[in-house]
């Protein structure tokens, strides 16, 4: 499908790529200088701030009524716990769905698509009620513990993240598997030592996806979370800036980029597991 | 060891239940004990029979997804057909026990004056004089006879008699406190001077299901939530109550809700439109650029273009707000410097929707060139060798082999980015908040209101408490037009069983 480019082919992919960096990164770019402008507000900023300080910074970790710090770690925390179990369980599902014949397949195929549409935020209420029982039996797993925000995160594991592994799975070919059989593999050992390796890119996809969503996630949290030192970011963050936040646009944006480097730091770290072509090199092999 | 591993994992599981179900017993939750040993039966049998093996690579997932994602849409449904909401939060058990607990002055029994005592531990101490003229000991809620010379009665001159002064102070404190004759009749401060013989208003005639007031006779019996007489007058609270369809009435006969329902129904399908559409064509673009292995500093764009998407969206809207500031934001002040004025974007209904669709742009189209990315990296390098071989153009390759096989594992996504656009409360809630609102209209409604945003403000914004009732009966219908539009959707793509057994 690719070729070598030409001058001309090569000069208008980088500029339009150029355009949407710009694009992309502007905001971006905007806000880190917001951050080192000890002006705090809107008015005047330039990109490159005149006497950069990091008072935004410093504000940030000592603030006493805001411990914008620690609801970064609770966030990442639920985040990385959230997200590897539901690669586990989606990766699991996505496997039965794409290699077994089974009673209900396309039924359940079907409805985890469809459940998928329903509207999480209006069902906060009866899913606040059913925590509340449910930490009547397991107080670890009731309102306000981290426990019970991860449990429910779960209940999206399937769903979107299960179709798209499932896609992926169907495009790598029967026959390693069945090779792996017939040399006495078990269909548990086929998909533990063969599938899964060749799926590290989708399962790099999957937990970045479940991740950043987690992370980004502010009604439930909001609802279930009740106690300053257990909120995640997304629930602290938005709290801090309520009503005020042309105010405080100088601290927001400390706030904010602290809190988005840590998403930026895993990007970058696990992009090459997103690199694949590994399925057609491994039947090739 | 594959097997002790099973048998571990079951043992606990059933340990889990059996603790579950233990606790359920002693809470006598017979339904849910009932769901809970079915439940445990199955899986059980799912990990012992061997026909069971595929659904043992299901359990985890479907378990959270029918506790947390069907069982709170079935309950939203129940709750679409019932009243509960602010007025109608109590069951009907706690509305009549909170009636029966009313009491009116029976002014026939007179009034009771007092004089009233501190003892050393600060506890307060009375002495009544019924208009009989019997007196009364009073204390901690309880009363009693007594004489003049009596020892109890002497026992009141060491403590210390309130004055006016401090029974003025102390009203609040009087003013709670009760002491029964009887289980139903009570000694209550009517004012400062005295206190009065209080008595239930109501009586709860368990077997007809009726309230009577004792003093007028009118008897209450419950209509749609409330105790009501047969003049129309409700009791409050009422409770929570099945009232069938009346929230879909509501929705669609009342001219307050369903006004300006069909301009915000418009709208959110166009919104819903235009983000897949926008994020889409621009993600796949990228993706087949930067998946080219000729392109030099592919690394660094997608590095970069990722970025967007690695910032959490409700910090994006904030910040994109901020540069949308209509005086303040830099976009507009490049716009003053470059075309001389600004664009009220947030104030215009047509600006505020184009802010929109821009933000949207720039949080979602990272997400389509990862899962294009994804896609494009799975297909099967081999089938394009092919394709040259036979001579096949870019756009040959592109329409009969990229795209087919793309849209195999995209298309599903496509579906629900378009039914979380739908639905996508944040974005619009924190950039625009709705605004501007539509000019004319009675209830809350603004022109950039999704759906979701409308009846969020119905619901919880209107200023007359929560309606759970309805906000639940709304849900329901953006369900079944989400819904709808994705089972259409799934049946045009139904190809993709096909194409998928075919792989």
């Amino acid at each position: 499908m690719y070729r070598r480019h030409s001058l001309f082919g090569s000069l208008w992919r980088h500029a339009v790529l150029l355009l949407f960096v710009v694009f992309a990164l502007f905001p971006i770019l905007w806000v880190i200088s917001a951050s080192f402008n000890p002006a705090n507000t809107l008015v005047g900023q330039r990109l490159i701030p005149g006497n950069p300080s990091l008072a935004n910074y410093r504000e940030v970790f000592t603030s006493e009524q805001y411990p914008i710090a620690l609801w970064i770690k609770n966030s990442i925390v639920i985040g990385l716990i959230t997200s590897t179990l539901v690669v586990i369980m989606t990766s699991f599902a996505a496997y039965a769905f794409s290699r077994f014949r089974f009673r209900g397949r396309r039924t359940g195929l079907f409805a985890s698509l469809l459940i998928q549409v329903f509207p999480q935020m209006l069902a906060a209420v009866s899913i606040y009620l059913l925590v509340l029982s449910i930490g009547r039996i397991f107080p670890a797993l009731g309102i306000n513990t981290h426990a019970g925000l991860i449990m429910v995160y779960l209940g999206g594991a399937m769903g979107v993240n299960a179709w798209l592994m499932k896609g992926y799975f169907d495009t790598i070919p029967n026959s390693l598997e069945e090779s792996a059989m017939i040399d006495g593999a078990s269909p548990f050992q086929a998909f533990y030592l063969i599938i899964l390796p060749l799926a590290r890119p989708i399962l790099a996809v999957v937990f970045l996806l479940q991740f950043i969503g987690t992370y980004s996630e502010l009604i439930l949290a909001s609802v279930l979370i009740s106690s300053t030192e257990k909120y995640t970011l997304a629930v602290g963050l938005q709290l801090f800036i309520h009503d005020q936040y042309a105010s405080r646009w100088g601290v927001f944006a400390a706030a904010s980029v602290l809190g988005a480097l840590p998403i930026v730091i895993l990007f970058l770290f696990l992009q090459k597991h997103l690199v694949a072509g590994l399925t057609s090199g491994a039947v090739k092999g | 060891m594959a097997k002790l591993i099973k048998g571990v994992f079951l043992g606990v599981l059933n340990v889990v239940f059996i603790w579950t179900a233990l606790f359920l017993l002693g809470h006598q939750a017979y339904w849910v004990l009932l769901l809970l040993v079915l439940g445990a039966a199955l899986v059980n049998f799912i990990f012992i029979s061997e026909k069971g093996y595929p659904y043992r690579y299901l359990l985890p997932a479907s378990f959270f997804m029918i506790l947390l994602v069907v069982y709170p849409i079935v309950y939203t449904v129940y709750v679409s057909v019932t009243n509960y909401g602010t007025g109608n939060i109590l069951s009907k058990e706690q509305a009549v026990t909170q009636l029966q607990e009313r009491r009116i002055l029976d002014a026939e029994a007179g009034n009771y004056t007092y004089t009233a005592y501190r003892d050393g531990a600060g506890e307060l101490w009375f002495l009544f004089t019924s208009p009989q003229g019997e007196l009364l000991l009073g204390h901690a809620g309880r009363l009693e006879p007594v004489q003049e010379g009596d020892e109890r009665f002497s026992q009141l001159a060491q403590f210390t008699e309130l004055t006016r002064a401090d029974l003025v102070r102390a009203t609040n404190e009087l003013s709670a406190l009760s002491f029964a004759f009887d289980e139903t009749w009570q000694l209550q401060m009517r004012n400062i001077n005295y206190f009065g013989v209080y008595r239930p208003q109501y009586e709860y005639i368990r077997e007809r299901d009726e309230l009577i007031d004792l003093e007028s006779g009118t008897v209450y019996r419950p209509v749609l939530g409330y105790f009501e007489a047969p003049d129309g007058t409700r009791l409050t609270p009422g409770f929570r109550e099945v009232i069938g369809l009346n929230n879909f009435r509501r929705l669609f006969t009342n001219p307050q809700v369903t006004g300006p329902f069909v301009r915000v129904f418009i709208w959110t399908v166009q919104w819903a439109l235009l983000s897949v559409g926008c994020t889409f064509a621009v993600g796949l673009f990228l993706a087949i650029l930067l998946n080219d292995p000729y392109l030099r500093l592919r690394k660094f764009y997608r590095s970069v273009l990722i970025l967007p998407y690695a910032v959490p969206a409700f910090i994006s809207a904030l910040i994109w707000r901020g540069l949308f500031h209509t005086e303040l934001g830099i976009i507009n002040q490049v716009l003053r410097a470059t075309i001389g004025s600004g664009v009220p974007w947030l104030q215009d209904p047509v600006w505020a929707k184009v802010a929109l669709v821009i933000l949207n742009l720039w949080l979602g189209f990272p997400y389509m060139m990862l899962v294009c990315l994804g896609a494009l990296q799975s297909i099967d390098h081999e089938m394009y060798e092919a394709a040259v071989v036979d001579g096949a153009s870019s756009w040959q390759q592109f329409y009969h082999i990229t795209l087919p096989l793309l849209m195999v594992s995209v298309a599903p996504l496509l579906i629900a980015s378009f039914s979380f656009n739908f639905n996508n409360f944040s974005v619009i809630y924190l950039l625009t908040r709705g605004r501007p609102p539509m000019v004319g209209a009675q209830t809350p409604a603004g022109h950039t209101d999704i759906l979701i945003s409308y009846t969020y403000r119905l619901a919880f914004e209107s200023g007359r408490g929560v309606d759970y009732g309805l906000a639940s009966a709304v849900t329901l219908v953006i369900f079944l037009i989400t819904g709808a539009i994705t089972f259409i959707n799934f049946r045009f793509t139904g190809t993709l069983e096909e194409v998928r057994k075919n792989v």
